[in-house]
Formats: C-alpha cells, structure tokens, sequence
C-alpha cells in the first residue's frame, strides 16, 4: 500500500536579507490513511512551514528547494497551480495555527463556508448553507443557524477555531494538517473535536499530520510521533516509544517540562540556554550547545540511526546507550 | 492579605449587532433575501464580581465562548462594561481623570490570546516592544539598545530578529513579542489571555518561570486565563471556573482540583488529558451546548449536566459559600 504521504528530505529555506533561514532542512517522514502522525517540537523549529511546504503555501522569500512531497504516490511540488488548487481544501486540508489565515474578517461566516463548500461541490447555495450549518454543529458551535450569520469578530477565540476545523472537515480530506487546532478550547469541547476527527480518521480513512505543544493530547491521540528541533527531525517511533523511552536528549527535556511532571508552585523544569538563531546554527548537532550528554563527536552532523526497532533519532549519544 | 489591585463589581457585557458598514451591508442584503436573523444580542458577561489582591494569581478556565477574553478586556480597561464598575486601587476607572486613567492603563497589561491579530503587521519588533517605553519615558535613548535586547531575551527571543515584522515569526514567537511588549511598560497587572498556549512546554516552562519570578521580585499580579488545568493548576493561588458568562465556581486551587463541586468543574477535570494516557477514545459531549445567544434558562448548564432536576431548569443558583473560601452555583448544594 502506498503511504497517504511521504515527505523526502524537504528543505524549505527562506532567504532573507539577513542570510538564509534553513526553517526545514532534510525532513523526511509518511504517514497511511487513517493513521494519527503528531508532531511536537521546539517553537520555531519548523513544524508549520512543513505543513505550508505540503500545501504548497510557502509564500517568497520562502522555497522548497529540495525534497519531494508524495502523495497518493504522486510528487506534488511539481503540480501546476491549477491542480494542487483542486487538491487544496479538498483533499489535503489544513487547520491553520492562526484561524485568521482561514478565515476573511470581512466576509460573515455563511458566505465564507458556502463558498468552501461550493468550491469543490456541486451543490445548490441551500445545500451549501446547510452542510455549513451541520458541519458548525459538529464542532460544538450552538444556535448554528444565527452564528452563520456573524462576522469572525464577533466570535471568540475558540469559536474561530473551530470554524477553520469545521471548513477543514468539510470535504473529507484524505489528508489533514491540524496546525496547533485545539489550543484556545477547553477540554471538553477539545475532546468532542477530537472525537470528530478519530471518527474521521475510521469512517474515511483520513490520513491527520496533527501539530501540537499539548503532548497529553499527543498522548492520547497519536500512532506515530515526529520531534522537531531547529528543522529537523530529531525524533520518530511509536508515541509509547517516544513518550516513555525517549531517545534524544532534547525529547527528554521538553518531556520533564511539562507540569504534572513537576510539583505545585516550585520551578519548572526548563532546558537550559536558548533555541539558537537558525541563521547560526553552530556546526554538528544543533542541540549540541545546551545537551548535557554533548562531547567532541558532538561537532560533526549526526545522521538518523536506529539504536532501537521502530525508534529513530540524530544523536551520537542516544539515551538508551546511557542508561544499558 | 493586601487590599485589592482590580475590583469588578457587578460587570456585565452584552454585544449587540454591529454596525459597521460591512454588517450593514450584509444586514440589509439578509433582508431582502428575508434570511435576518432573530436575536443578535450576545450576553458575553453577567454580573461578575471579582476582587483580585496585590500579588495574588487568580485563574479563570471555563468553556470556549464563555466571556473570559470579554472580562479580560474589561479589567485591562480596553473595553467598557454594559453595567457595573472596574475598580483599580479601589477607583472607578471610569471616573479618574484622564492622567490617572492613562497611567492605570499603563499599570494593566494585557498579553492577547491572539498574537498575530493584536500585532501591528507594518511594524518592526523593535517598534512593537519598544515604543511605549520610550514615549512613557521609562527608557532613555541612550540606553534603548541594551533595554530593547534585555526585553527580547527574557521572553526568550533572539535580538538578532529585532528588525523583523511579525509575519516573519512563527506563531509561538509572535507570542512571545506579545508577552515582551507586554513586560517591557513594567506592569503592575498582567492579564494573560491563553498567554502560553503556542509556546512548546520548554518554552512555556521559561515564560512561566519568569512570571513567578517578577511575581516575587515586583510583586505583579495575575489574573490567568487558559485552557490548560496544569498550568492553572501549577502557578495559581484561585481559581475561578465561569460557564457562559457566569462565574459558576471559586476557591483555592488546591480545593477546587481535590474537591471540585460544581458538575461542569467536574466534568471539565474529567476530561483533562494525561500525558499517560495511550492512544484513548475521546467522547463527544453529551447533552446540547448552550448558546449565549440563547441562553437556557434557570442553570445555564442544565443541558448538559447529569444531575439536572426539574428546579434546575426554573431557578437561577446563586454563587454562594459552600466551605470556607470555596463558592459554587448549584442547586445540588441545598440538599446537603
Ligand atoms: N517569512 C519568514 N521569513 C523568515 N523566517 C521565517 C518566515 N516564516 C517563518 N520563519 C522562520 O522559520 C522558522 C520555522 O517557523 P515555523 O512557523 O515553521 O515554526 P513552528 O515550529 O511552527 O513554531 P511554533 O510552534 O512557534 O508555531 C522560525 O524560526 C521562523 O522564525
Ligand atoms: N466584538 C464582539 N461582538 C459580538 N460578540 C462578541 C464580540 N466579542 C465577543 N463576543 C461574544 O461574546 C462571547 C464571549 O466571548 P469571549 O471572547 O469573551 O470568550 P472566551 O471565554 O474568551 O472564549 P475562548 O476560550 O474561546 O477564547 C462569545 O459568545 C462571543 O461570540
Ligand atoms: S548529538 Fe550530541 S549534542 Fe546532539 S543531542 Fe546527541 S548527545 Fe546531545
Ligand atoms: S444547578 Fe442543576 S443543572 Fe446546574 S449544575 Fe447544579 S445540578 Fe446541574
Ligand atoms: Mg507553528
Ligand atoms: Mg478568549
């Protein structure tokens, strides 16, 4: 079976004024329809720009300018415009970080779905209109009918959320990229989400790239989970795997951050020093200046390797050497 | 314990349609089309009384949509109450003459749920951060660089990118520039709307730090609004859980994550997940979602709530003492 998606060796760098920003540099994962891949990581290390890579929405100075993006098989970075338009918001959906790239601020939310709804349907504006209003109604949005009506404004923060998510399910997507999708919801109305998009992931067999900071969601969520850091992968396996057995010393760190992992009131735990300049990056493992396992062979690259089954990281001193 | 810093007193908001001309335009357009909807008022906030005392971190969690960014504004005095008083040191905003008005505003800070709307797109970071300092004079020229670079750094943010526009900052940076442009006016109050939401939790374990580091240091105070219970849990002294405009729940954080009493409370902490957990069902809700634009009446969560009964659905709960400190709205409490 080919894989839903398979991203090889993306590098998608942004060539700035101040010197080229290497946002992802040698990414490569996949993902099979109906499989939950997470993927966590440092702010900034390039987790949305991959996605944008897959949508084709990498705006100037940004480019892919090497890698291939296959999906269904298929090397969509060499798709003219017009084609990958007829993929985009169809069959590959993404949930933007920030709802407002989703959504017009001038246009009342009706308008915005019946035409997200018309541009890859054939269907009547009623018909739209009430696919609009019950895909609302499935992301917890009540009086669906009056809401429609309103302007992005007038909604909080949440609601826009769900918005975007309920346009990114419109379609039924072979393959969704949920960009920080639940963060402005409370837990029970993220869980009715996430109810949604397990049911998704079953019924239709939707492949979901979901990018996130919350790892209990992660957690809960997951098959398969990639870490970033710096743009790149430092990190795959199952989410068992990574979660209690993490082999990079950066996992482990963000790990031991979280706050149920530390007691009340006391200091969080933090990983010591700051994200280096991707301008900068120091030569060998980017990480290389705050891990506290970093010696000389620390200075050349380190390549992915397979210290375990089903586990792959880039470090020369995996935790797992350390601790047999 | 001190006096109180913030004081609302009886706040309600209620947002009517807007009249701007795009609002206008699609109004009238509805009514041709005979498709004008009915009731547009939306009650964000109903008179919620809060006392927030000086160095003192109060959260406030409850459901998306349920007025927490409305009371937010309104304590950061960026948005006027429909009824009711914001008190600051025991003033009525509303009532200070503008020099003291101006300078309140200036001891409220507000950090945005939503960095990138609340970022001006045409201007650099360095404007972004550090133009109110200098216009309220809390820099000189001459010391702005090393100022500027201070502020960057604390809130975790290289100063090489201090030219950059906002645009150019992933969402957990923008965030960032948020909470530094926050900080750099030396604060008294800080209201952080879902203020750590996009940041990774190593970063967010930084930021948190460094709130509870000028906390001790400065004695800055908090009103803490975010979806995440564990860091609610982490960092608060009180807790208040508001469900569509009410403040349903309110006492001391410990009380409130051991003995939580009111059932949205409970289901909320039911529903918190577990970074033990592995590949979990998650449920949908049971029960309808309110509307605060049709607000159900008696118990506004009567809906959704397991132990609704008939009165539930009439009667209105009063917020009231149900052990020391610890206040909840429900009616299961009159049994006891
Ligand atoms: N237009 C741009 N010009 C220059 N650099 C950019 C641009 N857009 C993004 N970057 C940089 O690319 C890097 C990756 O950004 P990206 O948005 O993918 O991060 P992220 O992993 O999604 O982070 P977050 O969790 O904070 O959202 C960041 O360091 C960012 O500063
Ligand atoms: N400018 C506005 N015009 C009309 N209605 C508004 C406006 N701002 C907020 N509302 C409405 O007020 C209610 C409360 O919104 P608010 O942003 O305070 O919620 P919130 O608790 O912060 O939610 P979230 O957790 O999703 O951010 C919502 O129903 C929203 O639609
Ligand atoms: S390669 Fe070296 S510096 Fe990098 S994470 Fe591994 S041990 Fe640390
Ligand atoms: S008052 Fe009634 S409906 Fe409301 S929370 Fe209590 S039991 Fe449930
Ligand atoms: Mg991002
Ligand atoms: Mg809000």
């Amino acid at each position: 079976m080919t894989a839903t998606l398979e991203v090889r060796n993306l590098r998608t760098h942004f060539f700035t004024r101040a010197g080229v920003v290497k946002a992802v540099d040698d990414v490569s994962f996949s993902i099979a329809g109906g499989q939950v891949l997470g993927l966590v990581g440092e702010s900034g290390s390039g987790k949305s720009v991959t996605g944008f890579s897959v949508m084709g929405l990498v705006d100037p100075p940004g480019h892919v300018v090497e890698g291939a993006i296959l999906y269904q098989g298929r090397d969509i970075t060499r798709l003219s415009e017009r084609d990958m338009r007829a993929l985009r918001g169809n069959r590959i959906a993404m949930i933007f970080q920030d709802p407002m790239m989703t959504l017009n601020p001038v246009l009342r939310i009706d308008t915005q779905m019946i035409e997200a709804v018309q541009a890859h349907a054939k269907v009547s504006r009623a018909q739209a209109r009430s696919r609009a209003r019950d895909a609302l109604g499935q992301v917890g949005i009540p009086s669906p009918d009056e809401r429609l009506a309103a302007y992005p404004h007038q909604f909080s923060g949440g609601m826009r959320q769900r918005v975007a998510i309920a346009i990114a399910l419109l379609h039924h997507p072979d393959l969704l990229i949920a960009d920080e999708p639940t963060t402005a919801l409370d837990v029970t109305i993220q869980a009715q989400i996430l109810s949604e998009v397990q049911k998704l992931a079953v019924t239709y067999g939707t492949a979901l790239i979901w990018i996130t900071h919350d790892l209990s969601v992660i957690a809960g969520l997951a098959d398969e989970i990639a870490v970033m850091y710096a743009g790149r992968i430092v990190e795959t396996g199952s989410a068992a795997r990574v979660l209690d057995t993490p082999l990079h010393p950066y996992t482990q760190g963000l790990i031991g951050s979280v706050p149920s992992r530390n007691r009340r009131g006391e200091k969080l735990r933090q990983i010591p020093g700051m994200t280096p300049s991707l301008l900068r990056l120091p030569p060998g493992c980017a990480f290389r200046t705050r891990c506290p396992h970093a010696d000389a062979a620390c200075e050349q690259e380190p390549e992915p390797s397979q210290p375990v089954p089903g586990q792959t990281t880039r470090c020369f001193h995996p935790l797992i050497a350390v601790s047999a | 314990m001190s006096a109180p810093i913030i004081e609302l007193r009886g706040i309600s908001k209620r947002f009517g349609p807007s009249y701007d001309a795009a609002a206008r335009l699609g109004r009238s357009i509805a009514r041709r089309l005979g498709t004008e909807q009915k009731n547009e008022i939306v009650q964000a906030v109903d008179r919620v009384d809060l006392s927030v005392a000086s160095g003192e971190v109060v959260g406030l969690v409850g459901e998306s949509g349920c007025g927490k960014s409305t009371i937010g504004r309104m304590v950061a005095g960026i948005m006027p109450p429909s009824e009711g008083s914001v008190l600051y040191k025991g003033q009525d905003i509303a009532t200070l003459p503008p020099d003291r008005a101006r300078d309140a505003k200036l001891k409220v800070q507000m950090i945005f749920q939503d960095p990138y709307a609340s970022l001006n797109p045409r201007l650099r970071v360095e404007d972004i951060v550090g133009e109110a300092p200098l216009v309220h004079g809390l820099v000189k020229r001459a010391d702005f660089a090393t100022y500027l670079d201070a502020q960057l750094r604390r809130a975790g943010l290289d100063p090489a990118y201090r030219r950059r526009y906002p645009h150019q900052f992933s969402g957990g940076q923008r965030q960032r520039i948020g909470i530094a442009r926050a900080l750099a006016v030396q604060p008294e109050f800080l209201v952080c709307d879902e203020a750590v939401a996009a940041l990774d939790v190593s970063i967010q374990a930084q930021i948190l730090n460094l709130f509870m580091d000028l906390r001790r240091e400065l004695d800055l105070t908090y009103l803490f609004i975010s979806h995440d219970l564990g860091v609610v849990e982490h960092l608060s002294d009180r807790v208040l859980i508001m469900y569509l405009g009410r403040i349903v729940e309110s006492a001391a954080t410990e009380e409130v994550f051991s003995r939580p009493n009111h059932p949205y409370t409970q289901a909320l902490l039911a529903e918190v997940p577990r970074i033990e957990a592995r590949k979990r069902r998650f449920t949908a809700i049971t029960g309808e979602i309110p509307s605060p634009l049709a607000p159900p009446s008696g118990c506004h969560f009567h809906p959704r709530c397991p132990h609704a009964m008939p009165r539930c659905v009439q009667e209105e709960p009063q917020l009231r003492d149900i052990a020391p400190g610890h206040r909840s709205a429900c009616h299961l409490n009159d049994r006891l």
